[in-house]
């Protein structure tokens, strides 16, 4: 069994390092891969996990976006003439300046999130619910507005982020360098994740899913467990929103940073078509996905969102538990569950 | 304090008019918020959505060349039979299940709805022009569009002819029943299936009103559903279910503060405002909710 698991593990890294080489047109599509499932993973861990269905992590991931940006800007020019010049470019980074600039912003658009998290957490958290889904909702179109009125970040009229050094003469290196970053935040996710879910804390945060009054009865702390759960996710959704921001070169409040209406529902939707609270379910929810959107998006075009909607009620109404749960209803063997032919011969008897 | 509002008095008198007016417009779709709510037990994601496409309906009646105030008679008509197509075809399959589910399932509906309003009716701003001119107050300093006094007015006459059916008809006193006790009304010869339907069918009526007065007083856009529908929410959280009067004092209140912030804070912040309020409430209620169980720290 370990040994599977190295062989399949080193493969995929080997697939995933070889990747931009194979398939040198798609490096952005596979960029934006690596990043929902990024996405798609640190949902899983409140809605799935904890039993949290949040529609609030695009608030961290717009802010990861916004900061990254705006750190790298103003680390070495004035930001609001930055934001003011709009596409015109009066200030160059330089190549040392552009990676310095991304790396402290990429380190900022993690710790703040997380924080931010943490701060607004106890009062968040505290809601059950559908009243915490409609409160998050609330809170990650509120930023959007709100991020759409401050002019130093650009307000309506957006943000360019800078450019990728034109000094660097290979074409290539600029889809490779954000490839490579998120495939390195990718694996970062995919190990933490799946370190919690061999620990201790993974059983807390299903004692909260399944019975929260019950779970604080025995003596767990559930708030502390909540709001840890919470700062994690921010953790890494402020990352994946810091590198999609150098990706995409334009942060507009509504449509690419806060942006409920696409990335926000993606993420729940990735997440429980795979399979909410599995290790792979939200992997292989998040790839099918792409897959899909990015095979149908051309071919019914201008009717996307009204198949995305049809997509989200078919899968919520007719397969709540996903794939992973479709799987495991079927061959339980796999899963690890031992089934007692002769108890369900007598299930079967009595029913 | 260096804002206009607070030197000149007379924009104070205009704000607090106009809020109360437009709040009782809230009033009216929250109402039918917490019908379905109370009775079926679902969030309606596409409640505000169901107002802009009644707002439609209104508008392609005034483009008819018909007066787009019969709107608010045939776009209830029409729209009754929208939510009972809609309950007909996803929510009859969501009642049961857990709350989130009804409000993914219900986010996609909204897409759907904001997605075929785009392609039918463009994508630009529009309004009905109902040209019932405009009331002057205090020598002029505070003008009140007839469109708004009129809707306030309407709204008030089918809450209160809805209020009236609610207690006096058969189907009300299913409904009510249906609310207080969903298997004991089965037992006793609710069909509960029916009252269902009847009341998504009604709560979209309730919509289609809102919707054809919101089509001759503010503006239409496919993309603007969601903040009535969180609008409405935050009035029936405040208010509880099953609180009329509640409702339209929340309502009411919801617009003074929204017409306030937008001359406090500005217009590009105003949507901005409604949504944070909606997390302050709700935090708001969940400190007040945890002094009761104290027994569980």
């Amino acid at each position: 069994m370990k040994q599977k698991d190295l062989i399949l593990y080193s493969g995929l890294i080997i697939l995933g390092l070889a990747a931009p080489y194979l398939f040198s047109a798609f490096k952005v599509q596979l960029t934006y891969l690596c990043v929902l499932i990024v996405l798609a993973m640190t949902w899983n861990l409140q809605g799935g996990e904890m039993g949290y269905n949040t529609f609030g992590n695009i608030l961290f991931y717009g802010l990861g976006m916004y900061l990254t940006a705006s750190v790298q800007v103003g680390m070495f020019f004035p930001l609001a003439e930055w934001t003011e010049s709009g596409g015109e470019k009066t200030f160059v980074h330089t190549t040392a300046q552009y990676f310095q600039g991304i790396g402290v912003g990429l380190l900022v658009s993690a710790i703040v999130p997380a924080v931010i998290a943490g701060a607004i957490g106890y009062a968040i958290l505290g809601l059950r619910g559908h009243y915490f889904a409609i409160c998050t909702l609330g809170l990650g179109i509120a930023a959007g507005e709100i991020a759409g009125g401050i002019e130093i970040i650009g307000a309506g009229q957006g943000f360019t982020t800078p450019p990728f050094p034109a000094e660097i003469v290979d074409t290539e290196a600029r889809g490779k360098f954000f490839y490579f970053l998120s495939f390195a935040l990718l694996v970062g996710t995919f190990i933490f994740v799946k370190y919690i879910y061999g620990s201790r804390f993974r059983l807390i945060l299903n004692a909260i899913r399944d019975n929260e009054d019950k779970a604080e009865a025995m003596g767990i702390q559930t708030m502390k467990y909540k709001i840890v759960g919470w700062m994690c996710s921010a953790f890494f959704c402020g990352l994946a929103g810091g590198i999609m921001g150098g990706l995409i070169g334009y942060i507009d409040s509504t449509d690419v940073a806060f942006d409920g209406r696409e990335m926000g529902v993606f993420m729940v939707l990735m997440a429980i078509l795979g399979g909410k609270g599995t290790l792979w379910g939200p992997v292989i929810g998040a790839t099918l996905f792409h897959f899909f959107k990015e095979g149908l998006w051309t071919l019914i075009l201008g009717w996307q969102y009204v198949a995305l909607g049809v997509l989200i009620v078919v899968i919520v109404v007719y397969f709540p538990e996903g794939l992973m749960g479709w799987l495991r209803e079927k061959y339980p063997e796999r899963f690890g569950e031992v089934i007692d032919e002769k108890d369900r011969k007598a299930q079967v008897e009595l029913k | 304090m260096d804002f206009l509002i607070f030197k000149a008095p007379m924009l104070m008198v205009q704000a607090s008019l106009d809020g109360i007016l437009l709040g009782i417009l809230f009033a009216l779709i929250a109402y039918g918020m917490a019908l379905q709510w109370g009775v079926m037990n679902i969030i309606n994601i596409a409640q505000g959505d169901l107002v802009i496409l009644g707002g439609y309906i209104a508008y392609t009646i005034y483009l008819w060349g018909i007066h787009p105030a019969w709107g608010v008679i045939i776009s209830p008509i029409i729209m009754f039979f929208v939510g009972w197509g809609l309950y007909k075809l996803v929510i009859n399959k969501v009642v049961d299940r857990d709350l989130f589910i009804s409000i993914l399932a219900t986010f996609g509906i909204a897409i759907v709805f904001q997605q075929l309003m785009n392609f039918i009716f463009g994508a630009d701003v529009v309004v009905a022009q109902s040209e019932y001119g405009t009331t002057m107050l205090f020598d002029n300093s505070v003008t009140l569009p007839n469109s708004k006094i009129f809707s306030a007015f309407i709204s008030v006459l089918y809450a209160i002819a809805l209020v009236i059916y609610m207690r006096k008809s058969k189907l009300g006193r299913a409904i009510r029943a249906t609310a207080q006790n969903a298997r004991a009304a089965k037992i006793l010869g609710v069909d509960t299936e029916k009252v269902y339907a009847a009341t998504f069918g009604i709560n979209a009526a309730l919509c289609g009103i809102a919707g054809a007065l919101i089509s001759i007083t503010l503006t239409l856009h496919p993309y603007v559903g969601l903040p009535y529908t969180v609008r409405s929410f935050m009035i029936v959280i405040v208010a509880g279910l099953g609180n009329l009067p509640a409702v339209a004092v929340s309502g009411m209140g919801l617009g003074l503060f929204e017409e306030f912030a937008d001359y406090i804070l500005g217009t590009e912040f105003r949507i901005g405002a409604v949504f944070l309020l909606l997390v302050l409430i709700l935090v708001y209620r969940r400190f007040k909710l945890s002094k009761k169980r104290e027994y569980l720290k």
